[in-house]
C-alpha cells in the first residue's frame, strides 16, 4: 500500500511550441486535503488531465494510489473528479445526469439519490441541468465526483459560482471527506480558500513547480511581521528610522509601518517608540497569508 | 461495456430525443409509402427520381415492403444525425472527461456507443417497418393492387430480408455520423456536412455522370436498403459500401483513442 496518493516525477506537457507543464516533481501524501495552487494558466488542469488519463504527458511518470498514470484503468475506479468545471448534459435533469455516471461506473443507483442530498440538490434533482444555476451547477459537479466513494477525490476550481454559505458548505465537506480518509487534491486560482483547508501545498507557475510541501513548512519559512501604528501619522517615518537602525527593513503601508521582524522584537520597537516620544496605537503581528507568500516566492508583485 | 450500453440507452431514452426521431422517421415512412400507392397510376412517377413502381411490381411477394425499403434512405440520414449528434456533442458539452474517467477504455465507449445508438436504430427501423406495411395494407385495395402474396412464406421472407437490409444500411450511416461528429467534433458541422453531400453533392454528381452511382458512398448505402437496383448490385453495394464505412470507423477510432482530451 503505498503513502502517497499522488507521485509526480518530471512530468511535461508540450503543446506545439508551448511548455504547458514543465518537468514538474511533487507527492501528495494519503489522507490529506492538497491545494494545488497558481494562477490562471499556470498548467494546473493540464495537470489534473494527465494524472486523470485524459492527456498524454510528453515526458514523466506519475502515480495515482501506486498505480502509473499510463494505465488509467487501474485506478480510476477509485478516483473521484471534477475537471475544468461541471459539464452535463443539459437536456438531461441533475438526477439523469448522475444515473448515465453510475450507470457508467456500475456504482449503486441509490448513491445518486444520496449525494443530490448531500450537496444541496435533493428538492432540485428532477429539473433539466440548463435551468440550474452555476452554484448549482458547481454542486452536481462535486456529487458526481463523489459517486465512486472516492479513495482520491480531484475537484478543479470546485467553489467557482458558489455562494459564501455554498463556499463554506464545500470547505466543509472537503474536511470531512479528508477526516474519513479521502485524499482531497483541490485546485483553485484564490488562494485564500486553499488556505483554510489544505495541510499541503502544491504550488504552480508558468508551467513549473515553486513549491510542493505542508502548508506549515511553507508559512514558517516566511518571515513575520510586525505592524505598528502611530497616533501622529508624522511619526510613521520615525518609527522605519528606528526599525532601519536596528537592521529590519520597513515600510510605510496604509497608514502603518510593516516592520520584517520575529515577534519578540515588537517589546524593543515599543520602548524605542516611547523613548523617542512616539505614542503607539497599535503593535501587532501578523503572519503572511498564503496569497503574500505565493507573489513573495513568484516575484508577481 | 454494458455499462457503456446502459449509460447511452439512459441518454437516448430522453422524449424529446426519442420521440422527435420517431416522429421524423414515421413522417418519412408515411409520405413515401403513401406516395407510392396514391401516386401509382400518375405519369411523374410514384418512386424516387421519377421512377414508377407498377402494380405488377407491388403485387410480388415482396410489395408489402416496397415502400418501406424506399424510405431506408431517408432513416438513414436520419440515423445519420441521431448519431453525429450524440457523438460530437460529448465535445461540445465537454462531458467526454467525465465519461473518460468513468470508464478510461476510449474503445469500450466508442463500441458501447455504437451498440446503443445502434439499438436506438432498430427500434426506430422496426416501427417504421410496420407502420409501412400497415399503410401499404390500408391503401392496396383503393390503388388496385392485389395482396394476395404479401403474407405468404415467401412474402414473409422479403420483410424480413428487407428489414436487415434497411438496418445494415441504416447502421452504416449512423456509422458515417459517428465518423463525422468523431472527426468534426461539433454536431452542427457534423450534420450539415453529412446531409448536404449525401443529399445534395451525391446527388448533383451523379447527375453529372451517372456511372459515379457505383462508387458514392451514399448510393451504395441507399442501394443496400433496397436489396440492390437495376444499375448497381446488392453484392457490389454492400461491398463498397462496407469499405467506406471500415475506413471511416478505423481512422476515427484510432484518433479517437490517441487524441488528447483537452476541452
Amino acid at each position: 500500500m503505498p503513502n502517497t496518493a499522488i507521485s509526480v516525477s518530471d512530468l511535461s506537457k508540450k503543446y506545439d511550441d508551448r511548455l504547458a507543464v514543465s518537468h514538474i516533481n511533487f507527492e501528495v501524501p494519503l489522507g490529506t486535503v492538497c491545494g494545488f495552487v497558481g494562477p490562471n494558466g499556470s498548467g494546473k488542469t493540464t495537470t489534473m488531465r494527465m494524472l486523470l488519463g485524459l492527456i498524454t504527458p510528453t515526458t514523466g511518470q506519475g502515480h495515482i494510489l501506486g498505480e502509473p498514470i499510463e494505465h488509467p484503468e487501474k485506478y480510476l475506479s477509485r478516483v473521484g473528479a471534477m475537471i475544468e468545471g461541471p459539464a452535463f448534459y443539459p437536456a438531461l435533469s441533475g438526477y439523469e445526469n448522475l444515473m448515465v455516471l453510475a450507470k457508467l461506473g456500475g456504482f449503486p443507483i441509490e448513491r445518486v439519490q444520496q449525494l443530490l442530498d448531500k450537496v444541496g440538490l435533493g428538492d432540485r434533482g428532477k429539473s433539466k441541468f440548463k435551468t440550474y444555476s452555476l452554484g448549482m451547477k458547481q454542486r452536481l459537479g462535486i456529487a458526481a465526483a463523489l459517486l465512486p466513494e472516492p479513495k482520491l477525490l480531484m475537484l478543479d476550481e470546485p467553489t467557482n459560482g458558489l455562494d459564501p454559505e455554498g463556499i463554506q458548505e464545500v470547505r466543509a465537506l472537503l474536511r470531512d471527506l479528508a477526516n474519513e480518509g479521502t485524499t482531497v487534491f483541490v485546485s483553485s486560482h484564490l488562494l485564500s480558500e486553499l488556505e483554510i483547508i489544505s495541510d499541503y501545498i502544491v504550488m504552480l507557475r508558468k508551467g513549473e513547480i515553486v513549491f510542493a510541501g505542508p502548508i506549515g513548512e511553507l508559512m514558517a519559512q516566511q518571515q513575520p511581521t510586525i505592524i505598528a501604528k502611530s497616533l501622529q501619522h508624522s511619526d510613521l517615518q520615525k518609527i522605519v528610522e528606528i526599525a532601519e537602525a536596528a537592521g529590519h527593513h520597513a515600510v510605510i503601508r496604509n497608514d502603518s509601518v510593516h516592520v520584517l521582524a520575529e515577534m519578540d522584537w515588537a517589546p524593543v520597537l515599543n520602548k524605542a517608540a516611547f523613548d523617542a516620544g512616539i505614542t503607539l496605537a497599535q503593535l501587532a503581528p501578523q503572519l503572511p497569508n498564503l496569497e503574500e507568500t505565493f507573489f513573495e516566492m513568484t516575484g508577481d508583485k | 461495456m454494458l455499462n457503456v450500453v446502459k449509460a447511452e440507452l439512459r441518454k437516448l431514452r430522453r422524449p424529446t430525443l426519442f420521440f422527435g426521431t420517431i416522429g421524423a422517421a414515421l413522417f418519412f415512412t408515411g409520405l413515401i409509402t403513401s406516395f407510392i400507392y396514391l401516386m401509382i397510376d400518375s405519369p411523374r412517377g410514384n418512386g424516387d427520381r421519377g421512377r414508377t413502381i407498377g402494380r405488377e411490381v407491388l403485387q410480388l411477394a415482396s410489395g408489402s415492403v416496397n415502400g418501406f425499403a424506399s424510405v431506408g434512405g431517408f432513416l438513414g440520414i436520419i440515423a445519420l444525425c441521431v448519431f453525429a449528434a450524440q457523438t460530437a456533442q460529448e465535445y461540445t458539452y465537454g462531458t467526454l472527461r467525465n465519461l473518460l474517467v468513468r470508464q478510461p477504455s476510449r474503445m469500450k465507449i466508442l463500441v458501447g456507443k455504437l451498440i446503443s445508438m445502434a439499438l436506438f436504430a432498430v427500434a426506430m427501423i422496426t416501427i417504421a417497418a410496420v407502420v409501412s406495411v400497415a399503410i401499404s395494407c390500408i391503401l392496396a385495395p383503393g390503388a388496385k393492387v392485389n395482396t394476395d402474396l404479401w403474407f405468404t412464406t415467401a412474402g414473409f421472407h422479403a420483410i424480413f430480408t428487407t428489414f436487415v437490409n434497411v438496418t445494415i444500411s441504416v447502421v452504416a450511416f449512423g456509422i458515417v455520423g459517428m465518423v463525422l461528429g468523431l472527426l468534426l467534433r461539433s454536431p452542427i458541422s457534423a450534420i450539415s456536412l453529412g446531409v448536404l453531400w449525401l443529399l445534395i453533392v451525391e446527388n448533383l454528381l451523379i447527375a453529372v455522370k451517372n456511372s459515379w452511382q457505383s462508387w458514392l458512398p451514399g448510393a451504395q448505402l441507399n442501394a443496400i436498403a433496397s436489396g440492390g437496383l437495376v444499375d448497381l448490385t446488392y453484392k457490389h453495394a454492400l461491398t463498397v459500401g462496407g469499405i467506406y464505412v471500415a475506413i471511416g470507423a478505423t481512422v476515427a477510432s484510432v484518433l479517437f483513442v490517441r487524441r488528447d482530451v483537452a476541452n
